[in-house]
């Protein structure tokens, strides 16, 4: 890893996010996959705020933020202003990555039509889900993305409720319906598997989407020295699994030898500390379903 | 070469933007503007315009995908009206305050329920506190006039701001006039290429736009916008000058334009299409004896107080016409802002041509009429039906 990737740290140590977060992984990574010729787009969202309270800015790279609701729109309006640039002769011979980096309530809530317009247009973004399952920022209110069970500000564990009373919205098969030529899974946990998906997405011509899994220490109620660890048992359960969609080929990236149990994932996030061992189980067969139509036994 | 064409006012707005080398285009179609986008689609077709245009699914990721344009660098362009307008509310703010200077036209249209495809500016006027330059043109000239003009003021580095050309749906929308077209080489040498000077984004530059801005910066971002629009009255009325020199037309001094003020103890104050009707109504009045006077407005944004009150000094009955209304206040936006102007002055506001209410010459001699009598400040609403 250390021979294909930069040392380079396109993302300055000493932002505002907290101890553990997955989120300022997922970023170091994909900027180092990515390299220099970039441009990051964010959302409204944890990533933006902690990064960039002016006068500091923690991005080495060219970066904006607009709102939340648009990251598809604003790298979609990007990346043709270059393709004009390129008229003029900016950028000569030089292929510039429009990269929206944005997150789960950014993409599959209330950007999510952005996100379909632009897919749909055939753009040549790499358009990067981070995945914290949750509106953090604004203080762990439920998205689409929160799995279920899970217990978030708007959707609390009580005495008549478990949590989140729906599935998981499925992002990057969603993704995969708009017919673009890259889709692919990763998480934070997997680097060497997440930049080298981030590179292909940069090099493929048209639209790719990335959907990172980003453990949150706040959001999910761990200790901050256990993400990569959460995020590993994320994959190894299978409640979370790697694959890429490569031109319409669906291939699995990581194949865990043999599937953890999923209550080893659960039993370590206070968000789950309301489940018991029957709501697990429940859980557990949804997993398996979902494995099972993947390949992933 | 300059020749003349007999077109309507979507039209000429999509030859301006053409002429003014714009190099993205997002926009999406609502009537009564989409003549306007459809044209533009038409010339890039057809290999006269060679600009991006980006087919949005939204209102509000066309003024999305033009900020993000405009911020690498580049001149862009969208068009819209009423619900669009409204629906891009978020991001005009995010416009301004990022100051790009994108250009922007707006069909003006009522905006629903009930829905309403016809002419007032509710919508626009809705919109007038977003830090966005508003100018509103009278006929299909003015409309590809402005629309070059609008080009050379947003970019000015005095003001980089964004510009909404603001034009009365149906009635410049659909209806076609003569209107010159100026030389394509000759615009082209008048705006130049459009290239920022302070941030944009590049790889080779890398800069944050669009950062977080907290209590100790952000009040001070808003004073900018607020001296920058202010400086746009100069550079507004230096373009307007510039243009008269290139282009032989020009627009009373930018901001306003005056009609018969002189000796006129009567004066009318509006904006849009129904200034040319006052204009006519004037000269019938004329003849009669009367002498009656139109302050037009073309600029809503930045408000040309001094030259209002400098031109109104001596005007004892002012009426202003709204086409839109403050719900609660029973006034119109240009009724309330001439008042705050004028303190002394008796002025009535005439609450006319919603939603597309025809603004006849009688409905304009009742104005007059009412006007001349009144004793005090009043609003009155024309038009209504019995
Ligand atoms: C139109 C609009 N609605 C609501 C908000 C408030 N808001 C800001 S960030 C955010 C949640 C962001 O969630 P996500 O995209 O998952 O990013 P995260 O903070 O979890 O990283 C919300 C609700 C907003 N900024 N704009
Ligand atoms: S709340 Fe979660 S996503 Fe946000 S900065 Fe903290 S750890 Fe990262
Ligand atoms: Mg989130």
């Amino acid at each position: 890893m250390g021979k294909r990737f930069p040392r380079e740290e396109l993302l300055a140590p000493g932002h505002r996010g907290c101890a553990g977060c997955g989120a300022s992984i997922l970023v170091r990574m994909a900027l180092k996959a990515a390299g220099r010729d970039v441009i990051v787009v964010n959302s409204t969202g944890c990533l933006e705020v902690f990064t960039t309270p002016y006068p500091e800015t923690a991005w080495r790279v060219p970066w904006i933020h607009t709102a939340f609701e648009c990251g598809g729109a604003v790298a979609s309006g990007i990346e043709r202003a270059i393709k004009a640039l390129k008229k003029r002769g900016k950028f000569k011979d030089r292929k510039i990555t429009v990269m929206p980096i944005i997150g789960d309530g950014g993409t599959a809530d209330i950007g999510f039509q952005a996100l379909s317009g632009a897919l749909e247009r055939g753009h040549d973004i790499v358009y990067i889900m981070y995945d914290n399952e949750a509106y953090m920022n604004t203080g762990v209110q439920r998205s689409s993305a929160t799995p279920l069970f899970a217990s978030a500000t708007t959707a609390p564990a009580g005495k008549r409720s478990k949590g989140e009373d729906r599935p998981k919205k499925d992002m990057a098969m969603i993704a995969a319906a708009h017919g673009i030529p890259y889709v692919a899974t990763a998480c934070i946990s997997y680097p060497e598997d997440l930049m080298k998906k981030v590179k292909k997405a940069c090099e493929i011509e048209g639209p790719a989407f990335i959907h990172v899994l980003q453990p949150c220490t706040v959001g999910w109620g761990y200790n901050p020295e256990d993400t990569i660890k959460i995020g590993r048992l994320a994959v190894e359960t299978g409640f979370f699994p790697l694959y890429e969609i490569e031109h319409g080929e669906f291939r699995i990236t990581y194949r865990p030898a043999k599937r953890k149990p999923l209550k080893e994932y659960i039993r370590m996030q206070k968000r789950y500390r309301h489940l018991t061992d029957e709501d697990i189980e429940i859980l557990q067969k949804y997993v398996d379903e979902r494995c099972k139509l993947l390949g992933l036994e | 070469m300059e020749r003349v064409d007999v077109i309507t006012g979507t039209t000429a707005a999509a030859i301006g933007v053409k002429l003014s080398n714009v190099e993205v285009i997002a926009a999406y179609p609502i009537t009564p503007q989409s003549e306007c986008v459809e044209m533009l689609a038409k010339f890039i077709a057809d290999g006269e315009f060679d600009a991006e245009y980006i087919k949005v699914e939204s209102e509000h990721s066309a003024m999305a995908a033009c900020i993000g344009a405009s911020a690498t660098g580049v001149r862009t362009f969208t068009a819209t009206a009423a619900q669009g307008l409204a629906l891009m509310h978020e991001m005009l703010y995010i416009a301004s305050g990022m100051r790009l200077p994108i250009v922007m036209l707006n069909t003006n249209r009522a905006l629903s329920a009930p829905i309403n495809i016809w002419c007032d500016h509710q919508d626009s006027v809705t919109e007038r506190d977003t830090g966005w330059i508003q100018i509103y043109a009278q006929n299909n000239q003015e409309t590809l006039d402005s629309i070059i003009q609008a080009y050379k003021i947003a970019e000015d580095e005095d003001v980089l701001l964004p510009v909404m050309v603001c034009i009365d749906g149906f009635i410049l929308t659909h209806t076609v006039e003569p209107v010159y077209i100026p030389d394509e080489r000759k615009v082209r040498d008048y705006l130049g290429i459009y290239e920022p000077k302070h941030a944009y984004l590049d790889p080779d530059r890398p800069i944050t736009q669009g950062p977080v801005g907290v209590p100790e910066c952000y009040m001070e971002t808003r004073k900018q916008i607020n001296d920058a629009i202010e400086r746009a009255k100069e550079v507004i009325k230096r373009v307007n000058e510039e243009y008269y020199q290139l282009f032989n037309r020009r627009y009373g001094n930018g901001l306003v334009e005056g009609y018969n003020l002189e000796n006129a103890d009567t004066v009318l104050v509006a904006m849009g299409s129904v200034c040319e009707t006052i204009r006519y109504v004037i000269d019938r009045l004329k003849k009669k004896g009367k002498n009656i006077g139109l302050l037009r407005i073309r600029t809503f944004r930045p408000f040309p107080k001094e030259e209002i009150k400098e031109m109104l000094e001596g005007a004892e009955n002012i009426g202003v016409l709204d086409r839109n209304i403050s719900f609660g206040l029973n006034m119109g936006a240009l009724g309330t802002e001439i008042m705050a102007t004028l303190r002394d002055k008796k002025i009535c506001n005439y609450i006319v041509g919603l939603g597309g209410r025809d603004i006849t010459p009688r409905n304009i001699e009742e104005i007059v009429k009412h006007l001349e009598e009144s004793k005090d400040v009043e609003t009155k609403w024309i038009g209504l039906k019995e």
